[in-house]
């Protein structure tokens, strides 16, 4: 970490966004994690993310459970309010969060063993709901906090800092989230910011469960020969089935527009991605295939990165559970009290 | 001598569960209720859905008391030859015994201090009716016809219950009258009608409602503004979150839109429930949560949460025997202590203690304004007792110039206005901060919730004394809850007295017909009901002004003695445990007996014993 203090003034020509916000308006405290964590990276991109979306930073709630990743919140959007809950649960939190007030975007961000060991079933089961949130997991493999204990991400064979090979089975994210109805699921590299951006912005406009697996080296503890989440490693056996150029409704200028290798996926609210293929016959929108991609790469020893899937139309819970437009933390006793009268009838019916 | 009682016996059904008499049992309670008749009903039933034994007690009372009797049952009707013995063991001495007597049963199965009643319902079933399922459900409706006639009830009440019960459904009224006159006729002509215990109408009943606790409490977060309720099943509490769901599809929906004013999820398991009703309380939504002993123990870890980051949250916890899975379907009060100091770490929780449902109604409405005003977790304390039987209550009261108290939130406009804001600072000197809800404010409000330490101003920091500074100040809001709560029902006895009883919760109305019990008996008691922790001042005044103060409860380890002697810096000598906690309701007799025994060993007045 550092302990140089950013100066709060800065250049009067730094660009603005839509709404006026320059960079900086994005940026939270300092980060306190190791030099080189790749989960600054990952802040890092969040940050770019929302200042190019042009999304008002208190418009934003973040939400976290507790490891080093979970810190990360601390690290972005200074404006947002935040929410570091307990280890493994921020996923219910970020649920009722969501119940309460529909217009926030949540972002919720998580680690391996938050969610793939100790917060397993909130992960699964907000993804089965259909929260409309972008759920990000910084996954290094590795308990960082508690000083280099595996996690439940970390490959089979894959050997600790201090010798210890995992006996255990890895858990693949990525495929439970598939397996589970989220209706965007992802997976990126924290080193590769030009195709974590565009995924987080896809994300953040996707409504629905999107999911985003960011491998995230631990340079402490899991950046050492016989790691599978190194960033030598990472690199090596890196596969992307796709790159994204992120098209929104207020700036729709594509980039790099190339017939036959882009593919335009247009979202539930108008925004859209074009799709870069790099992997033939990849169809991000069949989820059977996306499985069976996954599957076969892993095999492979691929590490398969891009956007993996995405649902166009999907539903999220308030659509499910058919909650009026208000936002429930907006409505007050003249529209949630059914008064006295209702009350006599009430009473009258129990005798 | 057969007993001779009219408007006050306890009758007593012992039934298979599975078999269909629940509906017929409560038609005989409600038969009654129309008659005027005060009525206790209480059903006593397993962890099963077909084939175990059930009970449903039902306490007739021209008097109105509305606790368990105890001391046996003095007409049994009994179905279950699973349970016969026990069944024919309970009837009071000259008490009654209803039975069906299509099979013959030796004569050394019964008692020669009871009267033996037999109908022959299956022989009655068998020759009316060809289908199974018939003859199973319409037995229970012929045994209900019977006990019309010889407890000599008006029958046109009955049949005009079922006309209700079954509005809607209108062929299966006459099928069911049918019936009822097949059992009543039975009676008239071959047995002696009526027997010693008499039902006489009567006008005892007034305009009080019958309704259950989950309900009521249910009942109560809708009026009390809750959007969000999230929940795992677990009996006793099942039937309140889904009372909700029913009240607030009725009394929720926007008429234009018919889009939902609530939202409820059924979680994956008791933590992702209170996890969600902490996310939403954070984000301003009123939120809570049904669940009983087994879901507080897992919801640990984030009650401390909402303790320590302050963040409202309604948990309402019907209660039932523990420890461990314990006895799901048997009542106990017995989550007193693990509410109070829930979590790891110095933690104290604001308790709500109703004794019936009208309260259950009031208390759940009011846990929202104290949870938001105190920015903490509030418990409704319910039990099994209360929650899943039918209790005869005073109607249900809301006074419409109500407004809920959001407590202290800073709106967009005192943030744009520059009123400092500190998420944890103590503006007021009564321990309770502002905060805001998220996304109030482009510039100012923001903070970040954590559950480990910081300063007033919600940065993190682990420095000594900015966290004691924090835990200093939990504690006076703390204080402040003490004015805010329930306060405690005192009732002096008719003579000076230096004895107290202390109550709560569900034994309330056993320990009202207690007192009188004991006053019949010569034991004067001062009692007082307390209905809420933290203790009001009034509560530690009332224990030193007594020499001794007994202490009832439905638990086997004193917990709220312990609270008291806990909290309120008092010589535990002074409280003295009364305890039931065998799962069944705690009843009048066996608390006036237990108080009355300890009376007589201080040598107060050294009567006979009172009651059983």
């Amino acid at each position: 970490m550092t302990y140089i203090v950013k100066p709060k003034f800065h250049h009067p020509s730094l660009p603005k966004n839509a709404l006026g916000y320059t960079h900086r308006d994005y940026e939270g405290a300092i980060s306190t994690l190791c030099a080189g964590c790749g989960h600054d990276s990952i802040s890092g991109a969040i940050i770019t993310a929302c200042f190019e979306l042009a999304i008002a930073p208190h418009r934003v709630a973040k939400l976290s459970g507790i490891g080093c990743s979970s810190k990360t919140p601390t690290y972005f959007l200074g404006q947002s309010h935040g929410f570091n809950s307990v280890h493994g649960r921020m996923p219910s939190v970020l649920t009722g969060a969501n119940l309460a007030n529909r217009d926030l975007i949540y972002l919720g961000v998580s680690g391996d063993g938050d969610s793939a060991s100790i917060g397993l079933g909130q992960f699964a089961h907000a993804l089965r709901r259909g929260i409309d949130m972008v759920y990000i997991v910084e996954n290094n493999g590795v308990y960082g906090l508690t000083k280099g204990q595996f996690s439940a991400t970390a490959d089979r064979g894959s050997k600790s800092k201090r010798g210890v090979v995992n006996t255990d089975s890895s858990i693949d994210l990525v495929a439970m989230a598939l397996q589970l109805g989220a209706t965007f699921v992802a997976r990126s590299f924290s080193g590769d910011k030009a195709q974590l951006v565009p995924l987080i912005k896809a994300a953040i406009e996707h409504k629905g469960a999107a999911f985003i697996d960011v491998i995230s080296p631990c340079v402490a503890f899991n950046n050492h020969a016989g790691s599978t989440r190194s960033f030598d490693y990472v690199r090596e056996h890196n596969i992307a089935v796709n790159k994204l150029d992120f098209l929104t409704g207020r700036d729709p200028i594509t980039v790099d527009y190339a017939p036959g290798s882009l593919e335009i996926v247009e979202q539930h609210d108008g925004s859209r991605i074009a799709l870069r293929k790099l992997a033939p016959n990849y169809d991000p929108h069949d989820r059977l295939r996306a499985m069976n991609y996954l599957q076969e790469s892993a095999a492979a020893g691929e590490i398969v990165t891009g956007l993996l899937y995405v649902e166009d139309e999907a539903d999220d819970l308030h659509e499910n559970l058919n909650t009026v437009a208000t936002p429930l933390n907006a409505l007050g006793e003249k529209e949630l009290c059914p008064g006295s009268a209702a009350l006599d009838k009430i009473n009258a019916g129990l005798r | 001598m057969p007993l001779q009682s009219v408007n006050d016996f306890v009758v007593r059904f012992a039934n298979v569960n599975g078999s269909g008499s629940a509906s017929a049992n409560e038609l005989f309670a409600r038969s009654v209720l129309r008659m005027g008749i005060p009525v206790a009903p209480r059903n006593i039933f397993p962890s099963n859905i077909q084939g175990l034994p059930t009970w449903y007690e039902v306490r007739i009372s021209e008097a109105g008391h509305r606790g368990a009797r105890g001391g046996g049952t003095d007409l049994m009707v009994a179905m279950n030859p699973q349970t016969w013995a026990k069944d024919v063991a309970s009837v009071v001495p000259g008490g009654y015994l209803f039975y069906d007597s299509t099979r013959p049963i030796p004569a050394s199965q019964f008692r020669d201090d009871i009267t033996v009643i037999g109908v022959p319902l299956t022989a009655i079933c068998n020759r009316e009716y060809t289908d199974p399922r018939q003859r199973q459900l319409f037995k229970n409706i012929i045994y209900l016809g019977a006990l019309s006639a010889l407890l000599d009830m008006d029958v046109k009440a009955i049949e005009k219950l079922i006309g209700e019960q079954f509005k809607g459904k209108d062929k299966l009224i006459a099928p069911n009258v049918h019936a009822l006159h097949l059992g009543r006729d039975y009676a008239t002509m071959n047995l002696e009608c009526p027997i010693g215990l008499r039902l006489k109408a009567c006008d005892k009943v007034g305009d009080r409602i019958f309704v259950e606790g989950n309900s009521a409490a249910a009942l109560g977060a809708v009026y009390g503004g809750a959007t969000v309720c999230a929940w795992y099943p677990i009996t006793p509490s099942s039937s309140l979150a889904e009372a909700f769901g029913r009240h607030c599809a009725r009394y929720r929906v926007d008429p234009e839109t018919k889009a939902n004013k609530f939202a409820i999820v059924q979680a994956e398991d008791e933590l992702a429930s209170i996890g969600m009703v902490i996310g939403a309380a954070w984000n301003g939504a009123r939120a809570f949560t049904a669940t009983s002993g087994p879901g507080i123990s897992l919801m640990q870890e984030f009650i401390g949460l909402a303790y320590f980051a302050e963040i409202p949250s309604v948990i309402v916890d019907v209660q039932r025997a523990g420890p461990s899975t314990g006895m799901p379907t048997r009542t106990q009060q017995c989550d007193v202590a693990i509410c109070a100091y829930a979590s790891h770490g110095d933690t104290k929780h604001v308790l709500l203690l109703p004794e019936d449902p009208a309260e259950a109604f009031e208390f759940t409405a009011q846990a929202f304004d104290l949870a938001d005003r105190l920015q903490t977790p509030v418990f409704v304390l319910t039990d099994l007792d209360i929650g899943m039987n039918n209790h005869l209550c005073r109607p249900l009261t809301w006074d419409d110039s109500r407004t809920y108290d959001r407590g202290k939130v800073m709106s967009a406009e005192d943030l744009e206005a520059g009123k400092e804001f500190g998420r944890y600072l103590d503006v007021d000197a009564d321990g309770i901060p502002y905060r805001t809800y998220p996304g109030t404010h482009p510039k100012r409000g923001s903070f970040f919730t954590r559950g480990t330490s910081r300063d007033r101003f919600a940065k993190y920091t682990e420095e000594g004394d900015a966290y004691v500074d924090n835990m200093q100040r939990l504690l006076r809001k703390f204080e402040t809850a003490k004015r805010l709560v329930p306060a405690p029902v005192r009732h002096d006895a008719a003579k000076p007295t230096r004895h107290g009883v202390i109550y709560y919760g569900s034994t309330s109305p056993a320990m009202d017909e207690a007192r009188d019990l004991l006053e019949s008996a010569g034991h004067h008691v001062n009692t007082l009901r307390v209905r809420a922790f933290p203790f009001a001042q009034d509560v530690v005044d009332f224990i030193t002004e007594h020499d001794f103060v007994l202490v009832v409860e439905q638990n086997r380890d004193a917990q709220l003695r312990m609270l008291l002697s806990n909290e309120c810096n008092l010589d535990p000598m002074k409280l003295v445990p009364i305890l039931h906690y065998d799962g069944t309701p705690i009843t009048a007799r066996f608390s006036a007996g237990a108080i009355g025994d300890h009376l007589n060993a201080l040598k107060v007045t050294p009567l006979r014993k009172v009651g059983s």
